[in-house]
């Protein structure tokens, strides 16, 4: 087989757009064909949503109910849902840190680097394959939630759009969490790294209570903070108006939330692309 | 001879401020030949390797692959070259095949062509009944080698194997050396690490001996047994006996014995094998020195570090031309 051999195809030089897309796609498929081969890994993440999901429902559910803003419809479900969704989108950026630091550890992020693909491939393949997966895991959520009793209280458009805005929240956290990952490198210590930003902000936020009941420093934070503002463009267009904080409007929170996820990618790629550069040295 | 395809030119490296991976190393390698670098742990093989893929920048120096500047343009170098490092780079839960038609893809094959490519290189390295299977389910011998498919699939000009055989059975072991072999037939150019003498002395066109980041031997591999003078004569003899049966050996074999520092054996070169091993038994025979353990050697890596590095009192530096012209530094053993 002397084909195997021959030097001769000369090649490609600088990543020209199409090929930094193909670059991008060949390793969003391979992230997720991890996914695929590994189905007990989407199984556990979904699961611990889930059952956040009904342990709220059903441990909280009775107490919280009374406290809600009409537009839930008497159902704490209705209310927590799309804080959940936010939640979930929140910890599955998580695996951005994971994926990336294992593939760092396991010498596979040297291969690539080592290859005349386009540099930004790993990240945005990376970031990308994270989306679609937490998309998937969205949707399952939102599958066992109208199993136990949530009902959108607008239109299918108003929950459609809803969950595209904590897509986007998605992508931008998982920028973040790249960040985290090349800092952090080590696969281990990554697990306890990611939960940093993720818990103040998911528990100081509207996501499980409404903020009314905080003390009015933490309440300050927790209105105004990106969580909470995703969390209220998502209820906003699932429950209706009724669901916000007097004097805030759909089109404002929704508008907040892409500004917020605008700023983190604005922030974060530039700085995860600097990282990642530096890596491996 | 034929322009370089790799040159290394006073490359440094120094990691943290204290530990010098690279000490100023200089080294060219012609196309078409295998070039191995010998080398102990952490003698910096790694490093220079991860230099010349574009993985690491040097404090200072030059490198070119390919007639292509390593540091000024590396998009261009990385088009030339493979890589199969120290450690398998591969994904477990991908089957090989798939491992190596996202590399074929990575190097800006089309589908259709990667997969072609990815067919052939794995029927080559003898994977092809495993290749539908995921790398999970692979031996670690078997995953060295579907790195080193993946690093064929792009038809890299120069292909840089990092310990290819480290890992590997013996059988594999020397179906890799064929790969290789048939590889630099069809014109690639092979760089390669390796911690064997045998390995570097079989395979190897060329080697080039570092230790502690500096380059102290560099050579045919007929040169490098030259500096050596062949085989050794390991032994050991009660210890009151010792330094008797150190003068009579180095009578016999016109060399500095030298003494390992823990297990009191004596080691000294056997410029004639197996008559001077006889020569040895019988002189000592006739002193009634017995030994209590004898053996002959074919040189092994830490014999050539002891004969290069271990002796500078009777060591002597020496600039010389090689064989083909080149300068390059050498330490010969005087005796
Ligand atoms: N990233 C790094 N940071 C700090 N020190 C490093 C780094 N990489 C290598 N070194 C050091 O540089 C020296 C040379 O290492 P290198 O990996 O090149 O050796 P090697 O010849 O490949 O050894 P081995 O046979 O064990 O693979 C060693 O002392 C090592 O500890
Ligand atoms: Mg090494």
């Amino acid at each position: 087989m002397t084909a195997v051999t021959a030097p001769t195809k000369p090649g490609r030089v600088a990543a020209s757009l199409p090929q930094t897309i193909r670059d991008i796609l060949v390793i969003t498929r391979r992230n997720l064909l991890r996914n695929l081969r590994l189905p007990q890994l989407i199984v556990l993440s979904t699961i611990q949503p889930i059952m956040f999901l009904l342990l709220f429902t059903y441990v909280f559910g009775g107490a919280i109910g009374g406290t809600l803003p009409p537009a839930a419809a008497g159902e704490y479900i209705n209310w927590l849902i799309p804080g959940l969704l936010v939640q979930t989108a929140a910890f599955g950026a998580g695996q951005t840190a994971l994926g990336l630091t294992e593939d760092l550890s396991k010498g596979v992020i040297e291969r690539f680097r080592s290859l005349p693909m386009a540099r930004s491939a790993v990240l945005a393949g990376r970031t990308l394959s994270d989306l679609i997966r937490n998309g998937f895991v969205i949707s399952l959520m939102m599958v066992v939630g109208v199993l136990i009793g949530f009902r959108y209280q607008t239109s299918l458009a108003g929950l459609v759009a809803g969950m595209a805005i904590a897509m986007v929240f998605s992508f931008a956290f998982s920028w973040i969490m790249a960040t985290i990952g090349l800092l952090v490198k080590n696969p281990e210590a990554v697990q306890a790294a990611i939960f940093l930003p993720v818990f103040p902000l998911v528990f100081a936020s509207s996501v499980f209570v409404p903020t009314q009941t905080m003390p009015s420093w933490l309440r300050t934070f927790a209105d105004h903070q990106p969580v909470t503002v995703t969390v209220d463009a998502l209820r906003g267009l699932i429950l209706g108006e009724g669901a916000l904080l007097p004097g805030n409007t759909v089109t404002g929170q929704v508008l907040l939330s892409l500004f917020y996820s605008a700023l983190i990618l604005a922030a974060f790629v530039p700085l995860a692309v600097r990282m990642y550069r530096r890596s491996v040295n | 001879m034929a322009t370089p395809i790799v040159r290394v030119e006073g490359i440094t490296k120094t990691f943290g401020g204290k530990v010098k991976a690279l000490a100023d190393v200089t080294l060219e390698v012609e196309p078409g030949i295998i070039y191995g670098l010998l080398g102990p742990n952490g003698a910096g093989k790694t490093t220079l390797i991860r230099v010349l893929t574009t993985l690491l920048r040097p404090d200072s120096g030059r490198a070119e692959v390919a007639g292509v500047d390593v540091l000024a343009d590396p998009k261009t170098a990385r088009t030339k070259i493979g890589l199969a490092g120290q450690f398998a780079a591969v994904d477990d839960y991908l089957t090989g095949r798939e491992n190596v038609e996202m590399v074929g893809r990575l190097y800006g094959l089309s589908i259709a062509e990667s997969k072609r490519r990815a067919g052939q290189v794995l029927d080559r390295i003898r994977l092809d009944q495993a290749a539908d299977r995921q790398v999970k389910t692979y031996s670690g011998g078997m995953q060295r080698r579907l790195d080193l498919a993946a690093s064929l699939v792009g038809r890299p000009e120069v292909l840089f194997l990092d310990e290819p055989t480290t890992g590997i059975d013996p059988r594999s072991r020397i179906d890799v050396w064929e790969l290789i072999s048939d590889l630099v037939d069809g014109g690639t150019t092979v760089l390669l690490t390796t911690q064997y003498l045998d390995e570097a002395d079989q395979l190897a066109d060329r080697i080039a001996v570092i230790d502690e980041g500096r380059l102290i031997s560099e050579g045919t591999s007929d040169d490098l047994k030259d500096t050596l003078g062949g085989s050794v004569i390991e032994l050991s003899v009660p210890a009151d006996r010792q330094a008797e049966t150190i003068d009579a050996l180095r009578a016999i074999c016109g060399a500095e014995p030298t003494v390992h520092e823990l297990t009191s054996e004596i080691t000294v070169p056997a410029a004639e094998g197996a008559k001077t091993l006889t020569d040895v038994v019988r002189t000592l025979d006739a002193a009634s020195i017995t030994p209590t353990d004898i053996a002959l050697h074919k040189p092994s890596l830490d014999d050539v570090f002891l004969t290069l590095t271990g002796h500078p009192a009777e060591t002597k530096t020496e600039e010389e031309p090689v064989p083909n012209g080149r300068r390059g530094r050498r330490l010969r053993r005087k005796t």
